[in-house]
């Protein structure tokens, strides 16, 4: 029998706020061990929650972003459980009425675009850490109370392929948005999956497990294709699959049940008294929608048409916004963006990627790589000189012109000092000379070569083609 | 001088005749003499400190429930797992105060995180009624009253969830007010049940109310539940006519009242009519079921409060334990008494899945019920009265084994909570069993102008302030 996965994904996108979610402590990560604490955060008897309205906004643009309904009444709730690296014994987040619902993530498939419908995405606080060390357990509290945005699919999936480009996708979005730097191994952006598998054509959902403890996007599409494998194997056998909770595990590459259905805590949600509803009105939606920064397929969808760009080419560049902004700061200053756009393709994130580097790393600013084509389009040096000056450039982010200059590589487009030059090669070369002469054109490479030679690559090459055709011919 | 009001005191100093170090002697001495009976005090502060003398109480000390911090002293709940726990910041009441040259007097004890109606829940023993010390003195805040009640505080605060002001206000023959919900700062309230908790001012006398209330109502960036209303002079609806006033009378229990409760009511009654106020009978149907009502939002509040008490981070810590859970368990079990793990289980119990909708849920409709029944009753009073408490103080031990009947004794005072309005509770007669019982004026929500209005106004034709038990 033919079986079908389903998937949904449960995706955590921490907010890059400065301060927490309900105090005034500071989200920066690598402090020393509870350091960035405050009686709020702690969860000392007689504080009290002041929620952050920067969360509410971000969520806001998130929401817009994904096609969500804003609710204009939203509120939180209490999710309670004994754990000591929660320090109220209860966890703030949303439950019944959550800031958003509905909405979609679009992906690229092989049968082109997919929509992935969201079911919800809530606001809530992060836990802090718990850390076992020979000696016994510490808790580190720094990330209590980070503002976090929990992404809820529908189980719609269907691969771990979509999955993975699911969490890429939401990963730019949230970067284009400059909500969150999605970044899953430093646990910036955190991703559970709840799948399970069916017969082909039926409805009915079969038992699924959740999936934990996914570090990365490869963690995510290896983890899902071995439960996939498990789950089938355990139906073709005429077993059950019994609902749990499993931790991927990546040295031995399987997953491992941490805990069944019966051990399910009871989170007891109640809303949170000691906060007042969220109250969203159109006015503060349209304000947020102003400030919208383009998203990346209506980005994607402009550079092909406005700079005439190839698809894929766009496609790259519109990967990041910090890429897709340097490429449009490049052609502002010189109009020519396939140019422009092969240097950065090719030269740059060659460079940058050998060195796991990107874009902001780089020495080179935008006004300079375009100043760079400028000069082999205005004839200045040609493009294989343009390659050594952006070797130099990239190491010490020198402006192209001073390297040019001092370097003497401007192109030789004097046509009197070149004819002096082509006579001299043609009268040292007479074998070639006659080789030209008894029909084999291409020896003409051959004196191109020569003459670069002689000027160390500074001629300008039509010119010299030009002359040398012109001489040949004449003898 | 420890028998003095607040405003005597105030104007004593303001002609230089006393001073705060002075009173704070006197009260000192009052409390050495006197709490070996009563055990009003969990820590009695016996250095003066002084926080300024410009502001309008001019260094007079306070005496502070023991749910409320105040920085470097110990904040106990009256409970195990807390009782060696110091906070490192004040609670937002007690910086309103010393903005306004308070000194404090000690913080005073309570039933174990305010859950009782006797104090006899305390982890360090039963507060006793200075009227009859074989008596409660009423709970929560019953070291507050009791204080207040026999010279060991001038003045006091107290908080309120169901009744912990009034109730002991009403049984130790003081003025205890329970604010409009959100009108004074819960920060620094080590929280019982968050959307009903509120603190207020335990005094001998309603100007003295009207001084704390000043100080204390105002909106607390640290608090999202407190509201951003005007501030007001409260003293200004002192001494008022308040002839032609509203009022309605919730009777329909009188017949469940002492008798002594019941008499005091009708000469209340009478006292207000011949004030000039227009007394009629107020049905408010919801509120019978208001203790049932009570008694599953506030455990529930209280279930999810209590959680951090947990042993991990500061508080008590069991010894001996196996692991995490095995530390967790013997900690909450050791750390809590008997009232606060029932409420914790009652409250755990109501917000299980599959009871939620039935109790939870249920019991917020029933909230919104008893609003709107409040809400078409103040359309057409300005006032409802009823007795504070159904009875005088009962006997230590007498209540302690039957909690039902322990819950019924705020089941006057329970819908003020419920429907977040301001109550006060002052003093209306002395029963022949020579105890105190207490009248309760509601208002609608922020109305206490109309409280200070008529409880001003009834006070000056009757108090039992040259009664209280100060000698
Ligand atoms: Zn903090």
């Amino acid at each position: 029998m033919e079986y079908e996965p389903v998937i949904g994904l449960e995706v955590h996108i921490q907010l890059s706020t400065k301060t927490k979610i309900f105090c005034s402590c500071s989200t920066d990560f690598g402090a020393n061990p509870n350091t960035h604490t405050c009686p709020v955060c702690l969860g000392m008897p007689g504080v009290l929650p002041v929620l952050n309205k920067k969360v509410v906004e971000y969520a806001v643009k998130l929401g817009l972003a994904l096609n969500c309904d804003i609710n204009k009444f939203s509120r939180f709730a209490r999710k309670n459980y004994f754990y000591p690296d929660l320090p109220k014994g209860y966890q703030i987040s949303q439950y019944e009425l959550p800031i958003l619902e509905n909405g979609f993530v679009e992906i690229e498939t092989d049968d082109g675009y997919k929509k992935i419908t969201l079911e919800r995405i809530h606001m809530e606080e992060d836990a802090g850490k718990t850390i076992h060390k020979a000696d016994g357990s510490y808790v580190d509290l720094n990330r209590t109370g980070v503002p976090l945005l929990e992404i809820v699919s529908n189980p719609v999936m269907h691969t771990p392929k979509e999955a993975s480009e699911y969490l890429k996708a939401i990963r730019k979005t949230v970067r284009y948005l400059g909500i969150c730097d999605g970044n899953m191994e430093e646990g910036s952006m955190r991703c559970d999956a709840n799948i399970s598998i069916r017969p082909k054509g039926q409805t009915k959902l079969g038992t699924k497990a959740e999936l934990k403890n996914m570090n990365s996007f490869k963690h995510v599409e290896k983890a899902l294709s071995y439960e996939i494998e498990r789950q089938t194997a355990i139906i073709e056998d005429g077993d059950k699959i019994i609902q749990e909770t499993r931790l991927w595990d990546e040295k031995n590459q399987i997953t491992k049940s941490m805990r069944t259905k019966e051990d399910a805590f009871e989170y007891r949600y109640f809303p949170d008294p000691d906060l007042v509803p969220i109250l969203i009105d159109d006015n503060y939606i349209n304000q947020i929608k102003n400030d919208m920064p383009e998203l990346p397929k209506a980005k994607y969808e402009r550079f092909v048409r406005e700079y005439s760009l190839k698809e894929d080419d766009a496609r790259i560049l519109t990967d990041e916004k910090h890429l897709a902004d340097y490429f449009e700061e490049a052609c502002k200053i010189h109009n020519n963006p396939t140019a422009i756009a092969n240097w950065i393709l090719t030269e740059m994130l060659g460079a940058l990627n050998k060195e796991n580097k990107t874009i902001e790393d780089s020495l080179i600013k935008p006004n300079q790589i375009a100043k760079l084509v400028k000069l082999i389009d205005n004839n200045t040096i040609s493009g294989k000189i343009g390659k050594s000056v952006f070797a130099q450039m990239y190491k010490t982010g020198d402006e192209p012109e001073k390297i040019v200059k001092e370097k003497g590589l401007t192109q030789i487009t004097d046509t009197g000092k070149l004819e002096n030059i082509v006579d001299e090669v043609i009268k040292n070369n007479e074998k070639a000379v006659e080789n030209y002469k008894s029909g084999k054109k291409n020896t003409i490479g051959f004196f191109v070569g020569q003459v670069m030679k002689a000027t160390k690559g500074k001629a300008n090459p039509k010119i010299v083609n030009e002359l040398l055709i012109k001489k040949l011919e004449e003898i | 001088m420890y028998k003095k009001t607040l405003h005597q005191l105030i104007d004593l100093i303001n002609k230089k005749e006393i001073t705060g170090r002075e009173i704070h002697k006197s009260v000192l001495d009052r409390i050495d003499l006197k709490d070996k009976d009563i055990n009003a005090y969990t820590t009695v502060f016996r250095e003066y400190e002084e926080y300024g003398k410009d502001g309008i109480l001019k260094g007079i000390p306070i005496a502070i429930k023991d749910n409320m911090h105040i920085k470097g002293k110990r904040t106990t709940c009256s409970s195990k797992i807390l009782e060696n726990f110091v906070p490192e910041f004040n609670a937002t009441v007690i910086e309103e105060l010393e903005k306004e040259s308070a000194s404090f007097m000690g913080k005073t004890n309570m039933d174990e995180f305010a859950m009782g109606s006797s104090t006899e829940t305390s982890y360090f023993g039963v507060t006793k009624n200075p009227w009859d010390t074989t008596k409660i003195p009423g709970g929560s805040s019953g070291g507050s009253a009791a204080a207040v009640a026999c010279g060991e505080a001038i003045a006091a605060l107290g908080s309120d969830t169901g009744g912990s002001i009034r109730q002991p206000a009403a049984l130790c023959g003081v003025v205890g007010m329970k604010p409009t919900y959100g009108r004074v700062s819960r920060y620094g309230l080590v929280a019982f049940a968050s959307s009903l908790d509120q603190i207020g001012p335990i005094t001998k006398d309603v100007e003295d109310a009207a001084i704390l209330m000043n100080i204390i109502s105002k909106k607390d960036e640290k608090d999202s539940t407190s509201v951003n209303i005007k501030r007001e002079d409260f003293t200004q609806y002192l001494n008022q006519n308040i002839k032609g006033m509203k009022i309605g009378v919730y009777d329909k229990v009188l017949k469940d009242c002492s008798e002594g409760v019941a008499k005091s009511m009708e000469n209340s009654m009478d006292i207000l009519k011949n004030l000039g106020c227009k007394l009629e009978n107020v049905d408010l149907p919801s509120v019978q079921y208001c203790v049932s009502d009570y008694y599953i939002i506030a455990p529930a509040e209280a279930s999810s409060n209590l959680s951090r008490y947990d042993g991990v981070k500061y508080g008590f810590r069991a010894d001996g334990y196996d692991d995490l859970m095995d530390m967790y368990i013997k900690t909450r079990t050791e750390g809590f008494g008997d009232e606060v793990k029932r409420r914790i289980m009652l409250g755990t119990y109501v917000l299980s899945s599959g009871y939620y909708d039935a109790y939870y849920l249920k019991a917020q409709k029933l909230r919104s019920l008893l609003k709107k029944d409040f809400n078409s009753a103040f359309a057409k009073y300005d006032c409802i009265i009823s007795p504070t408490t159904p009875t005088e103080a009962f006997g230590i031990g007498e209540k302690a084994g039957n909690p039902l009947q322990m819950y019924l004794s705020d089941i006057f005072t329970i819908p003020a909570n419920l429907t977040s309005i301001p109550a006060i509770s002052i003093p209306n007669g002395i029963s022949n069993n020579g105890l105190p019982t207490g009248l309760q004026i509601m208002a609608n929500a922020f109305r206490e102008d109309n409280i200070f209005k008529c409880a001003s106004a009834f006070e000056k034709e009757f108090n039992i302030i040259d009664k209280l038990p100060m000698n």
